[in-house]
């Protein structure tokens, strides 16, 4: 079922000179099993929507229901619903606190008031996903490498065994090796544990390769909700937004405005060298 | 401008009393010349060492051996360490933890007031750096309100306020969204081209390092590769197996040199991908 935003509207300190409209009229539905990209420029409104999701803002109008229930209703029990809409936030490797990387992995899981032995069987089980290997279990997280120490926090999320994983831009300050780390690893864990992964980031170029539905924030609006090939017929719109489309996108463009009858809507570097390939006979070389 | 000569640094880590437990080699035997003027760009992991040679040419750290000159100045020097701090200015990569002051301009001041510059000129400094990086307009502003973007390029109007030769920005860009990196590499080339300030940046976005006179790759304390962006960005293999990023339109060109196209192997920009496929046919657009 999953959740689903009905005119959702927030506004920021409301009724002050201050007042700020974070969210207008969002209406969307995040459905099972889905890998989602949620794209905008800072203060788009991206991190509050996701806040949203689970429960930890309330909408000032308009409804969010999870599974068919209304998330603010009466007798909604949200606990649950944290434990279900997982988030992990951005630099999630500053909330680590624990004395080892297990015991931080289980406090999540001693929140839901689960067995001992229950909680560390959840706890290894989400650092294997994460590609924790198990000598580092007994270590202090701040011993940690930057990547090791993201992947922990991951699986402290894991851990509360969510439906839905919301994960803000896992990437950001990573190398490129790492990042491509974190994205592999958040894809296998979707096809592993079937679950709806959305995902937010600055960079089209990563949400391209790995999201089957793109969501685009504009000024708190949803502005695009469509799938990536779609979404990136509109790259002057997005360049407007201070976003662009993936980098293969412009190359195909502009090779159109020299003349070249390639088409545009193309992800991947091998797909791109095909369709060049194509055209062999109007090519100089 | 610098001049390094056999550089190596070795971190100790100590147990409880102070023994020396293990010696980590951060930086191993590397040589390199700057001139007066170059865009230099410095490309590697996390953890390849890069920013530990940063540190050395400002002084923050000593050689275990070797030697490090700035302006024909010795680093090992102690006398001559404010000298070379203000010659060779340092950004660092989260602007949060750079910025002081509560009020823009003020922050600028704070570099010449500590050098002892007469207040007059402090202001007539601080205008100059903040028009410079396009940031007058917000001179009034509490830097709590700015873009991330915006105040990384108030912590570099600090450094130019300072008049050094050189910048050294270590991976300036890798908490900023895309728009804010466009504004900081933006500030960054138009200094080196205008003012002919010496600028060292480092990196790992590679779309950063198109622009440089020259680019250094390091790994595992090294340098092992260096040349002009062409001759680095066309041995795209090389670069893969360090897991370094190649620009899309690089690797789109490699793809096709694979599939039997006589194209060159070192193409960085869609108009050079153009102009190889299509000649001067397709330039007539």
């Amino acid at each position: 079922m999953g959740l689903k935003l009905e005119n959702v509207t927030y506004t920021y300190e409301t009724g002050t000179a201050m007042q700020v409209t974070a969210l207008e009229g969002v209406s969307a539905e995040i459905p099972d099993d889905r890998f989602i990209g949620l794209i905008g420029h800072t203060g788009s409104g991206k991190s509050t929507l996701v806040q949203m999701l689970n429960g930890l803002l309330k909408p000032s109008s308009g409804h969010i229901y999870y599974n068919g229930e209304d998330i603010h209703g009466e007798g909604f029990d949200k606990k649950k619903l944290r434990s279900k809409v997982g988030l992990v936030f951005q630099y999630p490797e500053h909330q680590l606190f624990e004395e080892t990387v297990l015991a931080d992995v289980m406090f999540g899981p001693r929140n839901l008031g689960l067995t001992e032995e229950e909680c560390r069987k959840r706890a290894v089980e989400a650092l294997r996903h994460v590609g924790m290997e198990e000598r580092f279990f007994e270590q202090s997280p701040f011993d940690l490498s930057g990547g090791q120490k993201r992947r922990a926090a991951i699986a402290g999320v894991l851990a509360m065994r969510p439906e839905i994983l919301i994960l803000d831009e896992p990437t950001a300050g990573l190398d490129p090796r790492g990042r491509d780390e974190i994205l592999g690893l958040i894809t296998d864990m979707k096809r592993q544990l079937h679950m709806t992964i959305l995902l937010v980031s600055h960079s089209m170029d990563d949400v391209a390769r790995y999201a089957d539905r793109i969501m685009v924030m504009r000024r708190g609006k949803l502005v695009y909700n469509d799938v990536p090939l779609e979404i990136f017929k509109h790259s002057a719109e997005l360049e407007e937004m201070g976003l662009s489309a993936p980098q293969i996108t412009y190359i195909m463009e502009y090779l159109q405005a020299r003349g070249l009858q390639v088409r545009a809507d193309l992800l991947t570097v091998e797909e791109a060298a095909a369709e060049i390939l194509k055209h062999r006979g109007e090519l100089h070389v | 401008m610098i001049k390094i000569k056999k550089l190596i640094h070795d971190y100790l880590r100590r147990d409880e009393e102070g023994n020396v437990q293990e010696t980590v080699r951060a930086v191993d035997g590397v040589d390199m010349t700057v001139k007066p003027g170059e865009f230099i760009v410095i490309l590697g992991h996390n953890g390849c060492g890069k920013s530990t040679l940063a540190k050395h040419l400002n002084a923050l750290l000593n050689p275990t051996e070797g030697e490090v000159w700035v302006d024909g100045m010795n680093t090992a020097d102690e006398s001559k360490i404010w000298d070379i701090r203000q010659r060779a200015g340092m950004v660092f990569q989260n602007p949060d933890n750079q910025i002081i002051a509560q009020v823009v301009e003020e922050d600028v001041g704070f570099g010449p007031e500590n050098m002892g510059v007469e207040p007059a000129e402090i202001w007539e400094r601080v205008e100059e750096s903040l028009k410079s990086l396009n940031m007058y307009e917000f001179r009034k502003k509490s830097p709590n309100r700015l873009s991330g973007g915006q105040k990384q390029r108030v912590c570099i109007a600090g450094v130019i306020a300072m008049h050094p030769k050189c910048i050294i920005m270590d991976e300036p860009t890798a908490m900023l969204d895309p728009s804010g990196r466009k504004e900081v590499i933006r500030a960054a080339r138009g200094l080196n081209h205008v003012e002919g300030i010496t600028v060292i940046l480092i990196t790992h976005y590679m779309e950063e390092a198109i622009y440089a006179d020259r680019i250094f790759v390091m790994d595992q304390g090294k340098v092992v590769m260096s040349g002009s962006p062409h001759e680095v960005f066309g041995r795209v293999e090389e670069l893969q197996s360090l897991k370094l990023d190649v620009p899309q339109v690089t690797l789109l060109a490699h793809e096709l040199r694979k599939k039997g196209l006589g194209i060159r192997p070192d193409i960085l920009t869609k108009e050079e991908l153009a102009e190889a496929l299509l000649g001067a046919a397709g330039s007539g657009h």
